[in-house]
């Protein structure tokens, strides 16, 4: 039938280019289709995953270590140095230590708030606190990371109260604390939404049913809400766990002479100009995302992606 | 179901989160209008000449209007790209349909050092120099996704039989498109544009490995931080950063509602949280 519409207008003289060209696409649905998806795919494959193979392809070379130019000699020495290097296999470990001791604690922190935020609050203050996690979500990410420095600082609010307090001194700048608490703090919004949303769509009934059969509050919350909560949990935990895994400012900013990640090893390769092995390093979180997203896709997390 | 104790918990734990959520983000606005020159805690006064000293900086003023720039650019460039691609998932069943909706995702939950340290070494490869418009590749290219999340799902809640309804009263394709198809889905243009203006300006993750020796305004925010100079220039600076990138964000949630607003996932279904 719509086709018959395109079909049948006759096509004027100026505009009749154009409405022929759209009536043509209109009638080939594979044409409308290639039209519409070559240039998005097109960006995507040869800007980021050729960038993504170049980088696969970089941490196979090497630099000269007296020019510091790259050279095209395929070896595995980056992945040797990394992964017999006890440094940086301890720097990995950490990071990956980080990543998860982040993503429970936000998972912790979200989990009561998601619930009341879907089945306490009303409708109003439901408003009021989705937009409550929107604006430290979009609140400038150097802003966030920086406001710990201005916590922490030695003068800072910080030490400030603990002495009001009369609780003495804590020097929590530059240490592992610092990182961790900035990172639970940044990410704690990627993990709050999914979890909201996963909670929100729970049928009152279910709840009403568990109760029914004469579910107490626990026995409701642990086999009724946990396991309907899980995918919005893991979904936020993609986000908080990867998102630790890659970053290089936090700890740049509020770390110390120990908090060494993944993200800043390459980040100092970067600056050192021995991209390869930075390459070599990034693949380690690529690696660990993979396997995260195969399980998170077993668990049914993409539903909420 | 919740007891009148678990409830009084509930609201004990939202209000501790919030205090943890906005103490920190409100403490550099305070310190902003902090005359001293070295940062601590209580501040000693008020005033506004670390503004003043931030809008004459020239080396922010550069790093300002440059973060815009590219800002709009990798803006624009999301919104055709986002778009076209809104448009074929929602209209084609096709195979590798999830790939593509998995590989727009991909630049926003990969680790921002793996975006940025691919890009700088495609870039090395080809030998393209660094400059702003290597900034906005990258930056687009993870734009693209909030464009696309915001259009799809306004697409899938827009009932096919409307625009059916305007071919059979004649409406030519473009027509359609035109005026039946677009004001029904502009409100999630808007919102997608300004979700992905905002992710650009604030973006340095990634930012420092595709920039060269151009400075957006987070790379001269991140450079000052990271020396430890000029901070009190810093609180102005990042003061208004912060009320530049949530102005955007909140237009987004009063044009399309507060779940089209989302970072990480699409949250169509959230969308009933209602208007702010």
């Amino acid at each position: 039938m719509t086709e018959q519409v395109a079909g049948r207008r006759p096509g004027g003289s100026a505009a009749g280019t154009w409405s022929k060209l759209g009536a043509a696409l209109w009638r080939r649905p594979w044409a409308r289709a290639t039209f519409l998806l070559t240039p998005p795919l097109a960006w995507f494959l040869v800007i980021y995953l050729a960038a993504l193979v170049v980088l696969l392809i970089t941490a196979f070379w090497q630099t000269n270590s007296y020019t510091n130019a790259l050279e095209h000699i395929w070896n595995l020495q980056n992945f040797a140095q990394i992964f017999k290097t006890p440094a940086y296999r301890s720097i990995i470990l950490r990071t990956v230590e980080m990543a998860a001791a982040v993503t429970v604690t936000d998972g912790i922190i979200a989990l009561p708030f998601a619930y009341y935020m879907a089945r306490v609050a009303t409708r109003r203050t439901r408003t009021i606190l989705y937009v409550a996690i929107l604006l430290p979500l979009w609140a400038s990410y150097l802003a966030k990371v920086y406001s710990w420095q201005l916590i922490f600082t030695r003068d800072g609010v910080l030490n400030w109260s603990l002495g009001k307090l009369a609780l003495g001194h804590l020097n929590l700048i530059n240490t592992n604390w610092a990182v961790f608490i900035a990172f639970c703090y940044i990410w704690l919004p990627y993990m709050v939404i999914p979890v909201y949303a996963a909670l929100d769509r729970i049928p009152p009934s279910m709840i009403e049913a568990s109760q029914d059969l004469g579910g107490r509050t626990w026995r409701t919350a642990r086999s009724v809400i946990m396991p309907l909560a899980l995918p919005g949990i893991v979904a936020g935990s993609i986000f908080t766990f990867s998102l630790t895994l890659g970053d290089y400012i936090t700890p740049e900013l509020l770390g110390g002479t120990n908090s060494v990640f993944i993200g800043s090893v390459a980040y100092d390769t970067f600056l050192s100009n021995n991209i390869p092995l930075g390459a070599a390093m990034a693949m380690v979180p690529i690696a660990i995302m993979f396997c995260y997203l195969l399980g998170a896709r077993a668990l049914g997390a993409f539903e909420e992606l | 179901m919740e007891s009148a104790g678990l409830k009084i918990a509930l609201r004990v734990w939202v209000a501790l989160v919030l205090l943890f959520l906005f103490v920190p983000i409100l403490l550099i606005v305070v310190y902003a209008f902090d005359p001293a020159t070295v940062e601590s805690w209580p501040i000693h006064g008020f005033t506004m000449h670390w503004f003043t000293v931030a809008w004459n900086d020239q080396a922010v003023r550069q790093a300002f209007l440059l973060s815009v720039k590219v800002a709009l650019l990798a803006t624009g460039t999301a919104l055709v790209l986002g778009s076209a691609v809104a448009y074929a998932l929602h209209q084609f069943r096709f195979f590798g349909r999830d790939a593509i909706s998995f590989l727009l995702v991909l630049p926003i939950a990969l680790p921002g050092v793996v975006t940025g340290l691919a890009l700088n070494s495609f870039f090395t490869f080809t030998q393209i120099r660094l400059s702003i418009w290597t900034i906005v590749i990258g930056h687009a290219t993870f734009c693209i996704v909030m464009v696309f999340n915001n259009l799809i799902a306004r697409l899938r809640r827009t009932p096919g039989s409307l625009a059916e309804a305007s071919m059979d009263l004649g409406g030519r394709g473009w027509q359609t498109q035109l005026y039946v198809m677009l004001p029904a889905v502009i409100t999630a243009l808007i919102s997608g544009a300004l979700l992905a203006f905002a992710l650009s300006f604030d973006e340095v993750v990634v930012t420092v490995f595709t920039s060269g020796a151009n400075n957006t305004l987070p790379i001269w925010i991140f450079g000052a931080i990271r020396l430890g100079q000029q901070l009190p220039e810093v609180n102005a600076v990042v003061s208004i950063v912060i009320v530049l990138t949530i102005i955007p964000v909140l237009l987004a949630a009063r044009i399309a509602g507060a779940g089209s607003v989302t970072r990480t996932a699409r949250a169509e279904r959230v969308q009933e949280t209602g208007r702010i």
